[in-house]
């Protein structure tokens, strides 16, 4: 056999062998035959993959799901506006009951009309036990939903929750085909029917999403009319791509991001975000539980440095859950980083330095360990820093690795690199992270805060409908946590995007901790208009 | 040869059973949380009532041995019953992948064995030759160079810097319908690396036998005969030599298995191994617990085959039963 022979055998064999798999193989759900040219479609590359895209298991409980709509949705200030509801709900007096009036005409994009039965009916399954929703405890508040004729819905709550109508731009689910399988692992968690402005053609689980343009959209038809979303998990890949030109957008650590900053037909786009970084001071450790450690750490920790070294300037000093630029954050409970401050404190405490320099008192040692997420370059980089400068006031804080199943068993006596945020609300975030009856609750209080001033202060926030009364509120939490820190909030991380230029200018949100599918720049892909006349088919 | 294909089809009943409890058993042991996996990022704000909820809905509380014969009792009734990683029966999540999986490794060992075969017999023809000499190097090194790191470094050579190939996925990104073409391009690479990761135990084999052949005294014979090289080398040698390989075909499955694992991970190919490796981190019992039958059976019957395959090609080999 010669070498060209072998060749022409392997091609040809290798060509009988993709014919004959290839016809097995059939593409279940391949779409009717594209819609020929002049189409204009986007490729993005995002680094997380949804587990289910069904909304009854919580798929786009924030909002925007590109395939569902919610009764509200959120614009890109973060205000309310109405979606498949008319308009932004009543509410009476008492605050516990949320009237909607629904949109008509509306039209899943199966051709059935949606009707409050529709709405009733996701909210049920939600909080129907037998449905696996790990966040049904976000509609804690709702006592029960009805609809009253085929245009209005009521909500009546437990008790008054004011940031309620936060949560109605959780997507709706149409009952006739969600309805009629298990919920848990029907077809409709991975070939979900939506009201949203995308229908879903295909999800290669692994590899992408792909979406089209809904032609019957309520709110218009879509520029884009073609919408992929490459689920490509490593970051170098994703750079990758994007530079030869397989993306149009992608999702970037600083460093990598950093690379396109001189590219002319792409801009970055830094999106601000309620996404945290803190260290757990568990009250039950006797170092990390003493609350002048705890001030004396908030202090002893150079914010500043974190942001320009670790995220390259990408992100914000954080004081507390809420952002330094949020409407809803207490002006003057800044901490600067001031070493001697720490030191004082200390020694006013009676935490003397020992002979290696770590502090002692009572015959206890300063030190505690601090877990951090093993294989989380970001969060091991916040720990390492934290625990050096909290070395220069004389506490020992030994940083280890860990996974979840390692980390939880610990966390009420050791100390976490712990991150989260949801921007929608300011009781999302405080309400978990402080309330003292969640201490130890999963992953809720992790730190076992206990203080009664906080208490009171979050249940009045949350229980007021006067948003002045809530911004008086939320201002003694944030004072509070001067006195008395549970947690050392480090930082606040910018979320950053490289997109291709031919989009035009575009527009983020306030992203939260979890990077969803639709947040970034294409948050609101169905309004892009884009530059080309129909030759950017890829 | 129906009694022995018989006999190693009861034999395989056992031996399924076993990895099946193995499987239920090594999970269950794991320090992995089934629910945490289920509830993903939202696990990290859920509370412990609904995080209880979700585990007793699934079935998570009970103990080991109920759950995995709920799973036999219910599999063998054609219920392979749902994965919780994939929210989706299990029947769906291989019906969809598997025939991508068999795609890539069927090409790959179709590469393997023809390169191989083909390349052994050129070596053998001179050893010593340059021929042999450069080949017989080159499989030693790929013998101990991983799966994963030559299809990084085709990647690497291929798709950034040459840039003639697709660098992963089964088809283009933005490309939705499934086409022929897309297809072929897309699996050029990781059938090429996965094929020649296995190329070297064939063709060292091959190589071996058609040499050792060439030398014995039926072959001096013939060509003492004057028969023609091309006739002595393929009527003579690759016959004979052909036999320790056949062997070695069903033995490379298990090989060819875990290779596909990695290879499947490095291009983003939607085969089997990527739902494989979460349905193992995940804990995902149903699914975790199908795959292992399906691989323990394909390693079972690779080895039937190659025992029939020998029985064939040598009649003094008697097959066993």
């Amino acid at each position: 056999m010669t070498a060209r022979s072998i060749r022409g055998a392997v091609a040809a064999t290798l060509a009988t062998a993709l014919a004959l798999t290839a016809a097995a193989c059939s593409n279940p759900d391949s779409p009717k035959a594209g819609s020929g040219t002049g189409t204009t479609s986007a490729v993005v590359g995002i680094a997380y993959e949804p587990d289910s895209l069904s909304p009854l298991l919580g798929y786009g409980k924030d909002g925007n799901s590109k395939i569902f709509d919610g009764l509200l949705t959120l614009d890109a200030d973060m205000k309310l506006q109405p979606a498949l509801a008319t308009a932004l709900p009543e509410i009476s007096e008492d605050g516990l009951t949320y009237t909607y009036k629904l949109r008509q005409g509306v039209k899943f994009s199966d051709g059935k009309a949606f009707g409050a039965k529709d709405v009733v009916f996701t909210y049920r399954t939600i909080l129907d036990a037998k449905t696996n929703n790990p966040s049904r405890t976000e509609l804690d508040a709702v006592k029960d939903v009805t609809a009253k004729g085929e245009d209005t819905v009521v909500f009546t709550l437990k008790y008054p929750y004011a940031p309620f109508a936060q949560r109605t731009v959780l997507p709706i689910a149409p009952e006739h085909i969600a309805g009629e399988q298990d919920v848990n692992t029907g077809a409709f968690t991975t070939k979900p029917i939506g009201t949203g402005p995308y229908v879903l053609t295909k999800w290669s689980k692994g590899e992408k999403l792909s979406f089209t343009a809904n032609p019957h959209y309520w709110g218009g038809e879509p520029e884009v009319k073609k919408f992929t979303m490459a689920i490509i998990k490593d970051d170098d890949v994703r750079a990758t791509r994007l530079r030869s030109g397989d993306l149009d957008g992608a999702i970037l650590p600083p460093n990598l991001a950093k690379g396109f900053a001189g590219d002319q037909g792409r801009k970055t786009y830094a999106a601000n975000s309620y996404d945290y970084r803190t260290v757990t001071l568990p009250t039950n450790n006797k170092v990390a539980g003493d609350t002048s450690v705890r001030r004396a750490l908030d202090v002893a920790v150079d914010r500043r440095t974190m942001v320009d070294a670790i995220l390259n300037g990408s992100g914000k000093p954080a004081y507390g859950p809420v952002p330094t630029d949020s409407e809803w954050f207490t002006q003057g409970t800044e901490r600067p980083h001031d070493l001697a401050a720490a030191k004082k404190i200390l020694d006013e405490a009676g935490w003397k330095p020992g002979k290696d320099g770590v502090r002692v008192k009572d015959g206890v040692r300063a030190t505690f360990p601090l877990w951090y997420l093993s294989g989380d370059k970001l969060r091991q980089e916040h720990a390492l820093a934290y625990a050096s400068d909290a070395k220069k006031a004389g506490i020992d804080i030994r940083t280890e690795a860990g996974t979840w199943e390692v980390i939880e068993p610990r966390m009420k006596h050791d100390a976490v690199l712990a991150g989260g945020g949801s921007p929608a609300d300011p009781d999302f975030d405080q309400y978990t992270l402080l309330k003292s009856s969640l201490a130890g609750d999963g992953f809720n209080n992790m730190a076992w805060y206990d203080n009664k001033a906080v208490d009171a202060a979050i249940e009045a926030g949350r229980k007021s409908g006067d948003k002045a009364e809530r911004k008086k509120a939320y201002d003694t939490v944030q004072r509070e946590l001067v006195k008395n820190p549970g947690y050392t909030f480090l930082t606040h991380i910018d979320h950053l995007y490289v997109v291709d230029d031919r989009f035009g200018p575009l527009t983020t949100q306030v992203e939260p901790h979890d990077h969803g599918l639709a947040s970034g720049p294409w948050w609101n892909v169905e309004k892009w208009k884009p530059e080309s006349t129909g030759d950017t088919e890829k | 040869m129906a009694r022995m294909t018989g006999r190693r089809a009861l034999f395989a009943v056992p031996v399924l059973l076993t990895v099946t409890f193995g499987v239920f058993a090594v999970a269950a042991a794991s320090p992995f949380d089934q629910v945490k996996a289920y509830a993903g990022t939202a696990g990290l704000t859920a509370s412990q009532e609904n995080l209880d909820q979700i585990r007793a809905n699934l079935g998570v509380d009970q103990p080991l041995v109920t759950r995995w014969w709920n799973w036999l009792t219910s599999a063998l009734q054609g219920d392979l019953g749902d994965s919780t990683v994939m929210r989706q029966p299990v029947t769906d999540v291989i019906v969809e992948r598997m025939c991508w999986s068999a795609l890539l490794a069927t090409s790959a060992f179709l590469i393997a064995i023809l390169l191989g075969t083909g390349l052994g017999v050129l070596a053998a023809r001179r050893p010593g030759g340059w021929l042999d000499r450069g080949v017989s190097s080159a499989a030693y090194t790929l013998e101990a160079a991983p799966a994963f790191w030559l299809g990084l470094l085709a990647i690497w050579l291929f798709a950034l810097k040459l840039g003639v190939l697709p660098a992963g996925g089964l088809t283009d990104t933005a490309s939705e319908t499934i086409t022929f073409g897309q297809v072929a391009s897309h699996l050029v690479l990781p059938a090429a690396v996965l094929g020649i990761s296995q190329l070297p135990w064939f063709f060292l084999y091959v190589r071996q036998g058609v040499t050792d052949a060439l030398a014995e005294d039926p072959v001096r014979g013939a060509r003492a005969r004057g028969l023609s090289e091309r006739t002595v080398l393929l009527g003579h040698g690759l016959r004979s030599g052909m036999l320790p390989m056949l062997t070695l075909i069903g033995s490379r499955v298990p090989e060819l298995i875990t290779g596909a694992l990695l290879i499947e991970t490095v291009f983003s190919w939607p085969g089997i191994a990527a739902a494989t490796v979460e349905a193992a981190t995940s804990v995902d019992f149903s699914l975790l617990a199908a795959l292992t039958v399906l691989a323990t059976a394909a390693v079972l019957l690779g080895n039937l085959l190659s025992d029939l395959l020998y029985g064939l090609a040598d009649p003094r080999v008697a097959f066993d039963g």
